[in-house]
């Protein structure tokens, strides 16, 4: 009896299995049966997982911001124009940040090198801003436990604080790649998935501006 | 005997779903304008009195800037059904779970 093998060949005559994995190397990603990059479809499973956390923290805050017990509320302490101030900057570095995954998607990784630097400035510009805003609280004596309100306020506001700051580290560690010359158009996917990550961190940002500063007790 | 045949199939389409084309910059640019004038409405209803609308006008606001980003930054229109569906199940889920933890603690009707 015949035995009957069928084989997928590419244009230039190679098996695709072949073609597949090498392609995957080159990437330094893996594509599985879907077709997809496997860590790109990770990025986007630990994204939708971190709705579930940011959810949990911003009812948490909503429950608790009357519950001041004597001590300021968010109408005491809030300055709203410094806090849209620093919303816009991280609204901006998501700009900065699609056009890095757009240059080194184009091949040049001079533009991208610089859009990864301009995009971990106004991250830690955003950062500077939490860390003033934070002391400032604190010196009209809104500490982490003068109250529910205070504990749900810095809990939500600090694990973002510490999703940007490994965001800024992500970013300058893709700089530092790109120094050593390692971040080349092939590796593309990987800035893309640094901008996931970064961009989530800024949605999560645009619904805590609006319920947590911006929506009246 | 081993017969073998080879079968061609178009790379592109695979190479399409791997890595689909993403719009341009100025496209970027552009919707980082929109976002920008959101943004700056959204800091107008803390100084001008919406009345019944502020409420309504902010969360409208947050969610066209919320899938903006979404959609165009993140490439969630452009890109593979499935993360769409990753990605939106996560939310979906968030949202079912704490509108009843919140609707379980009367935040609605008794407020916070």
């Amino acid at each position: 009896m015949a035995d009957v093998t069928t084989q997928h060949l590419d244009p230039h005559g190679v098996p695709s299995g072949a073609a597949d994995a090498s392609h995957a190397e080159g990437h330094g990603l893996a594509h599985g049966s879907t077709g997809l990059s496997n860590t790109k479809l990770a990025m986007w499973l630990f994204l939708g997982s971190e709705c579930l956390l940011f959810g949990g923290l911003i009812s948490t805050y909503l429950l608790y911001r009357g519950q001041t017990q004597g001590g300021p509320s968010h109408a005491d302490v809030f300055d709203i124009p410094f806090t849209s101030v620093s919303s816009f900057v991280l609204l901006m570095s998501s700009l900065t940040m699609v056009l890095a995954v757009s240059s080194i998607t184009r091949g040049d990784v001079r533009g991208s090198r610089l859009w990864l630097m301009t995009t971990a400035l106004l991250g830690s510009t955003f950062i500077g801003g939490q860390v003033y805003e934070f002391t400032a609280f604190y010196r009209e004596g809104l500490g982490f436990t003068s109250s529910l309100f205070s504990s749900a306020f810095y809990t939500l506001t600090g694990f973002h604080g510490v999703h940007v700051t490994v965001g800024i580290i992500m970013l300058l560690s893709l700089y530092g790649m790109s120094l050593k010359g390692k971040l080349g158009p092939e590796r593309a996917e990987a800035v893309e998935i640094v901008g996931l990550y970064w961009h989530f961190v800024d949605i999560v940002w645009i619904v805590i501006f609006t319920l947590v500063y911006l929506l009246p007790a | 005997m081993s017969t073998s045949s080879a079968v061609r199939h178009d790379p592109l389409d695979e190479d399409k779903r791997a890595h689909p084309a993403h719009p341009g910059d100025l496209l970027y640019i552009k919707v980082a304008i929109v976002l920008a004038v959101l943004t700056a409405i959204e800091v107008a209803t803390y100084f001008i009195d919406f009345r019944a609308l502020f409420v309504p006008a902010l969360i409208g606001l947050m969610l066209v800037k919320f899938f903006t980003v979404v959609w165009y930054f993140m490439h969630l229109k452009f890109d593979s059904r499935l993360f769409r569906r990753v990605f939106y199940a996560g939310l979906a889920t968030a949202i079912a779970i704490y509108v009843a933890t919140l609707t379980a603690f009367q935040f609605w009707t008794a407020g916070a």
